[in-house]
């Protein structure tokens, strides 16, 4: 698995650039890492309210939350979300917030 | 991976090389190697997930847990595998009386070559289904036939070698499985079948692919693919009903792992997390409670799906006994399964000589109709579509069409309950009951003839996308052809992996064709008991005459 390197803090990364740790490697040189590859210019409350909702739900249940369920908690609807995080839900919001990716008929 | 916008990819299939070989080939199949580069091949299984099937199956799965490199020339392969594949193969050939048919009585007669979604969309010569059969078969000669071991070459034999294995590697996992060439050929072979022996001989020797083993492991251990713990599944449940009571005022409370139910549901788990699937279970709730059903759903049997289909005889028939294991436990009379592909293959065609017959089970009736379901007196489990089919042809459901009447709706025939269980016409009559403008795709891409999504199997990862959008394109393109003709815009289907995967081939060849399921459409239309005017359907889209600023 590739390791990757940013402000001294490293990162064991999938094939998709997901942490292969999750939430134990993700910090603050994490958020700022992936804010570069997806573009993000300024970090706000907002961001941090999906990256918050989205790890307290996956200790919760293990897997990230159902999209709806995600913009019901945030009360952020899907179009903002994408403004947040140009990649999506998924790629974007839970790589940031160090969840991995859904499998199955997905 | 970026792949190539619509139009450009369009011209690529018609006019340039093939896209593996990216050239004409000059020399032989058997001397064109296959070569793995970015976009042209699933990531391999992680070593966690290697390790955790390993435990279990470990006659199934072999090989070492690893980190490995498809596009390395070492794969970190087992001592001796090619005695390992050989030995396999030999196996396999005693037990599985159709491989030994497949491997010995193709005539070449090339009815199959061009009809398959992968040949069609990649142009790749080992991708006519007589050539991804022959990559076995010319092993089977050399080692298997007399005729190949004294004549070796000249008898179309070649020995296990690696290369042999990256062809199989490359080629087994460009194949959905979907049957459709096999419905042209002369003999009835079913390369399918030959594809799920080629993936069962790759993991003896731990070659494999983590979109197909991380579902597989989820699972076994927490009873669905996504891996939604008991908790979790109840609660998306539970919050589908709250959308269902937003649209209809209509409050439901299923019931999970409820001891005595009349019936259990079983359905894929993307079915209660995943757009647009979520839909298609709204649909199921609305129905059930609208004929008052005496059902449950389960926490443990909590996936209608099987990637032991993909995996391994052994992994399928394990991954199937849970639902009959829940079955009993909860002692219900029988199964009602959603709108799943595979599991219906697995049912239909090897649940009862895996798992059957289940005896402790009732012949399937319907409590509302009386209809006996004599067709499933053996796997005891009734699929939605022929349920709900029966229930409209006794007149037991209050329909309004006119609430379908934003969609102008054309038919993608899921593979494996098309050709894997003959069900044709059920879902059709159900769609006619419940939209009023519906038109057929042409006749050489519907029913026992219809084009594969282009990613099941468990090819349905974005890391293979240019690969699924050539092998979807015979299919998006019968879809254009009704949305040119006809402006229709939605394409329903009883699948899940279709649900997600003809979603993303919409969007990329066809983007104003939305993807819907069956019970969506039925949700949609059922006019329940108390309800209050919809002003929308269940993904909260406008309806036909209720656009804002109309009346």
């Amino acid at each position: 698995m590739p390791i990757l390197e940013h402000n001294g803090s490293k990162f064991t990364v999938d094939e998709d650039g997901f942490l292969t740790q999750g939430m134990e490697e993700f910090n603050q040189d994490w958020i700022d890492y992936v804010k570069g590859i997806e573009g993000i210019s300024d970090w706000t409350d907002e961001h941090q309210k999906v990256v918050d909702t989205l790890q307290e739900y996956y200790k919760k249940n293990g897997i990230a939350p159902m999209v709806r369920i995600l913009s019901k908690t945030t009360g952020f609807p899907l179009k903002r979300i994408y403004e947040l995080f140009p990649s999506g839900p998924g790629k974007g919001a839970c790589k940031m917030a160090g969840l991995p990716k859904p499998t199955g008929c997905v | 991976m970026a792949i190539l916008k619509a139009d450009k990819l369009g011209v690529n299939v018609a006019k340039a090389p093939s896209m593996l070989t990216g050239a004409i080939p000059k020399k032989a199949w058997c001397d064109t190697p296959a070569i793995f580069k970015p976009g042209n091949y699933a990531y391999p299984a992680k070593k966690e997930i290697h390790e955790y099937h390993q435990k279990n199956l470990p006659q199934a799965i072999g090989g070492v847990p690893r980190d490995w490199d498809p596009e390395k020339d070492d794969w970190l392969l087992p001592d001796g595998w090619e005695q390992i594949i050989l030995q396999g193969l030999k196996e396999r050939l005693d037990k599985f009386r159709s491989l030994k048919i497949f491997m010995d009585c193709c005539v070449r007669c090339g009815a199959c070559a061009d009809k398959c979604h992968f040949f069609l969309g990649t142009g790749d010569p080992k991708n006519m289904p007589v050539l991804r059969a022959e990559l076995m078969r010319s092993v089977y000669r050399n080692d298997f036939t007399l005729g190949g071991k004294i004549l070796r070459k000249l008898a179309g034999g070649r020995p296990m070698t690696f290369g042999v294995l990256k062809e199989w590697f490359m080629y087994y996992y460009q194949c959905t499985e979907c049957r459709r060439c096999s419905v042209y050929c002369p003999y009835g072979i079913d390369t399918a079948e030959v594809t799920m022996m080629g993936r069962e001989l790759l993991h003896l020797v731990g070659v494999n692919i983590n979109w197909i083993l991380e579902p597989a492991a989820n699972s076994n251990r927490t009873g669905n693919h996504m891996g939604l713990q008991p908790h979790t599944l109840k609660e998306n449940v539970e919050y589908l009903c709250d959308d269902i009571e937003e649209v209809t005022g209509i409050r439901i409370n299923p019931t999970f792992n409820r001891k005595g139910a009349e019936i259990l549901f079983i359905t894929p788990s993307a079915d209660v997390f995943a757009e647009p699937g979520i839909y298609t279970a709204m649909g199921y709730l609305l129905l059930f409670e609208h004929i008052g059903l005496d059902y449950t759903w389960s926490t443990y049997a909590s996936e209608g799906g099987n990637f032991g289909l993909f995996t391994n005889n052994e992994l399928m028939k394990k991954l199937n006994a849970k639902m009959y294991a829940e079955a009993k436990r909860l002692g219900v009379k029988w199964i009602l399964g959603g709108e799943c592909g595979h599991m219906w293959r697995v049912l239909h065609q090897y649940m009862d000589t895996m798992n059957g017959p289940a005896d402790f089970l009732e012949v399937p009736t319907s409590p509302i109709t009386g209809t006996r379901f004599d067709n499933a007196a053996s796997t005891k489990m009734v699929h939605i579509s022929e349920f709900t089919a029966d229930l409209i042809k006794n007149g037991k459901l209050n329909l309004d069409k006119s609430r379908n009447d934003h969609r102008k709706v054309t038919w993608h025939d899921s593979c494996n309950t098309a050709r894997g269980m003959g069900l044709l016409d059920e879902p059709r009559y159900v769609l006619n009951s419940v939209v009023n403008d519906f038109h057929e795709m042409p006749e050489n891409t519907i029913r026992e003839q219809t084009f594969c999504c282009g990613s099941g199997t468990g090819l349905n990862t974005d890391e293979i996308m240019e690969l699924r959008m050539r092998g979807g394109l015979p299919r998006a393109n019968a879809v254009k052809h009704v949305r040119d003709k006809y402006d229709v815009n939605t394409l329903a289907c009883v699948c899940a992996i279709d649900r997600a995967t003809l979603t993303s081939l919409m969007n990329y060849w066809n983007p104003d064709v939305q993807v819907a399921g069956l019970s969506e459409l039925v949700g949609n239309a059922l006019v329940m008991e108390g309800e209050k005017e919809r002003e929308t359907g269940l993904r909260f889209e406008e309806l036909a005459g209720k656009e804002e600023g109309e009346g």
